[in-house]
């Protein structure tokens, strides 16, 4: 699958976040994906079962954990892939999100609060650990999964 | 003064006078329509008309004629209704709304019925003379849920888009169920005896119903299109034909004894793609807009005439019979909305949880239909006594059940919520997680899982595209449409985009808020650790989050009675959405 095959999906189109997506499929540089790589990304949206969390206490963590979903989504904002959310890609998501009645200094102060409320080692940026804790009130689990070929 | 001359016209006219007056003056007051539903407050004007003209008069006021309903103000309803249902989410999820409508309203039918006749095998109730037959006639018009009603309360509450055409579906659908059975307990009624062979017989029936009314309204629909092939030099009375043709295919499928609303619903799901393509954008605005202001009228002169035909002397008041009624019609719609529901959620994917459940069963509004078919009755010695017990449960359903429903479902909503006010940053990684779990549902749902809806495009683009379409072009998939709209508007509307993303947008205390405290906002960005920032700031930011960040695509119903669907914030977003993306690329 290239690009444009997903581009050519109409509701993705209109879809604030629908480059960001399509590009969470595609490996880093690469411009096509297999069916391997696209189940894969799929994999993360399986809903956690309640006899896997007991099973696999010992082996490698299964794609559809709340951590690694949380993770597919932190790899969305973060686009350098320095692990860190910083005020830039925040806004970055942001404007995408918002519609155009915003002006940019309004948004930099949502952002700049959202940060705040999150960093706790006050770097001014969101890293993984603390971007899972503003999400712990907040049930991943249910939000991003889909029953896949029920 | 020539009154007998006009008395007819100028008596329609009046009543839609006052019809569209009541209207305006409920919108007036902006805080009225959320706490009591259009609906309520236009039968409790009938009411009170009802009342003047039987004070005035002292004989009970014009009865509505079902001749009037059925004929004339029913299909505007359900034309508009078909003409405008989004056909993706409808078709997504037909078969649940065909087990709810078929099997539900039978369930219904069968349950009130012969519960009924329980009661009326109690001594104390003195009602031992109505049979069982008389009990399931009653039992098949009280069921069916009525989409005029369902329609008006929902718009009320905000639903998402699943639940609201499961609902709408339903009620439209049900009426071939409907029509079958109380026509087919009517011609018991008058049997001497009734043989298994007659049971069998209206169980066939009920098939030839259904289909023959799917067959009526798409071959109405496919002629409508073909006639509008031609239509190329006469622009003018373009609308006219989709007018003309579904209100054509209703007419006969009533002739022939079918199911009337299943066939206008179908010619106009068969002859929009088509209709759409060939006729002009001015024919096209026109047609949407006649639609709508068809369909309003009829649905305000209908609750009015509701109001106005309870005032009366046709009414026999037996309380046990009427209380019970109620109590059934409520058991017997929830305990089958549960019982589908378990199966449904066994073979599907999106489960229908408890709370859509719930909204589902409550929102099970009995209206007009009901109350005409009651009128159809044959006279007999119990008439009034159904007249008067399908009056309450109406009423019932549309003042109680259509009040309080939205305060219930904001209930049971806001109880999830309730364990703590979600701060800035969760309420913008919550939204980014539906968007993309939208786009992840969309990649995923898109590839390869729809067989006949596959088949169906195949047929339609070799056959019927050919012939139906005037211009034969390379289908067109949604997005470049809107691409082409967008193209014409491009220029004014970037003007417009560059304009509103520099000035202040809300004319209101936010701004305000916001300019009085960018003076703080140096001094909150340096002190960011250690003071908690303004209440005041935080508010308003909340404010304007929850105002401005885009809606999922489908949290809203697609379908509107007062609005057009091009025109709702929606698409609006959807427009920004794109331009945005254009001007980064």
């Amino acid at each position: 699958l290239s690009r444009e095959d997903f581009q050519r999906i109409p509701e993705l189109a209109i879809n604030p976040l629908g480059d960001r997506i399509i590009n969470a499929f595609f490996p880093e540089g690469e411009d096509q994906v297999n069916f391997r790589g696209f189940m894969r990304t799929l994999a993360h949206f399986r809903p956690i079962e309640d006899n896997e969390k007991i099973k696999d206490q010992n082996g490698p963590e299964p794609l559809n954990s709340r951590s690694n979903k949380l993770h597919f989504a932190f790899r969305l904002y973060d686009l350098d892939k320095d692990d860190k959310i910083s005020r830039d890609e925040l806004l970055q998501v942001l404007r995408m999100m918002v519609g155009v009645n915003i002006s940019d200094e309004q948004l930099g102060s949502i952002a700049d609060r959202t940060i705040q409320e999150a960093d706790q080692d006050g770097d001014s940026a969101i890293s993984f650990a603390e971007f899972v804790k503003v999400l712990e009130k907040v049930d991943v689990e249910q939000k991003m999964s889909i029953r896949f070929l029920h | 003064l020539d009154y007998q001359h006009v008395q007819v016209p100028f008596e329609i006219t009046l009543w839609i006078m006052l019809a569209s007056l009541a209207k305006i003056g409920f919108h007036l007051y902006n805080k009225l329509p959320s706490v009591v539903p259009e609906s309520c407050l236009l039968i409790f004007v009938g009411l009170i008309m009802g009342g003047i003209i039987y004070g005035l008069n002292d004989r009970s006021p014009p009865v509505m004629d079902t001749d009037i309903f059925f004929l004339y103000l029913l299909p505007p309803i359900v034309l508009d209704a078909g003409y405008f249902m989004p056909s993706r989410p409808f078709f997504e999820n037909i078969g649940t709304i065909l087990l709810y409508a078929v099997v539900g309203t039978i369930w219904n039918v069968f349950g009130i019925g012969f519960s009924l006749y329980g009661i009326c095998q109690v001594k104390a109730f003195r009602l031992q003379d109505v049979s069982l037959l008389h009990n399931l006639l009653f039992g098949s018009l009280i069921a069916a849920v009525d989409p005029v009603a369902v329609l008006a309360v929902f718009e009320e509450i905000h639903v998402n888009e699943k639940l609201h055409i499961l609902v709408f579906g339903e009620s439209l659908l049900n009426d071939a169920v409907t029509v079958v059975l109380y026509k087919l307990f009517r011609s018991f009624c008058e049997m001497p005896t009734i043989k298994s062979v007659d049971v069998f017989a209206g169980v066939g029936k009920f098939f030839v119903v259904g289909l023959g009314g799917v067959l009526v309204g798409l071959s109405f629909g496919f002629t409508a299109a073909f006639t509008t092939r031609f239509t190329k030099d006469i622009r003018v009375i373009e609308p006219l034909f989709v007018f003309l043709y579904s209100y054509l295919s209703y007419l006969t499928a009533e002739m022939f004894h079918l199911s009337g609303i299943v066939a206008i619903i179908s010619c106009a799901m068969g002859m929009k793609r088509y209709v759409e393509a060939n006729i002009s954008l001015k024919s096209h605005t026109t047609v949407k807009y006649f639609m709508k202001m068809w369909s309003s009228v009829s649905d305000t002169l209908i609750f009015i005439f509701l109001g106005v035909s309870t005032i009366g002397e046709n009414h026999e008041w037996n309380w046990p019979y009427i209380c019970f009624t109620v109590i059934f019609c409520l058991i017997w719609r929830a305990l089958g909305v549960l019982v589908l529901t378990f199966f449904v959620n066994r073979f599907h994917v999106n489960t229908i949880t408890s709370k859509d459940q719930f909204i589902i069963a409550y929102g099970g509004l009995r209206g007009a239909i009901c109350f005409s078919l009651v009128f159809l009755l044959p006279d007999f010695r119990r008439k009034k006594l159904f007249i008067a017990a399908t009056t309450v449960v109406i009423l019932f359903t549309v003042f109680i059940q259509g009040m309080t429903i939205r305060p219930l479902v904001d209930l049971l909503a806001v109880k999830r919520k309730r364990e703590s006010a979600p701060t800035v940053g969760e309420q913008i990684h919550i939204r980014f997680l539906d968007h993309l779990l939208a786009g992840i549902e969309d990649i995923s749902g898109h590839w390869g899982q729809y067989y006949w809806k596959d088949k169906l495009e195949y047929f339609n683009s070799k056959y019927l595209q050919k012939i139906l379409l005037r211009e034969y072009d390379q289908p067109k998939s949604s997005i470049v449409l809107l691409y082409e709209k967008l193209e014409r508007k491009h220029a004014i509307e970037l003007a417009q985009a560059g304009q509103l993303g520099h000035g202040p947008a809300h004319p209101s205390f936010l701004c305000s808020a916001f300019l009085c405290s960018s003076s703080d906002r140096t001094v909150i960005t340096d002190q960011k650790l250690e003071d908690t920032p303004n209440p005041d700031v935080l508010d308003n930011m909340q404010e304007i989050l929850a105002r401005n960040l885009y809606r999922i695509r489908r949290t809203g119903p697609a379908y509107n009675r007062h609005t057009l669907p091009g025109d709702s914030e929606p698409t609006e977003h959807a427009k920004e959405i794109l331009i945005l993306r254009h001007k980064s690329l």
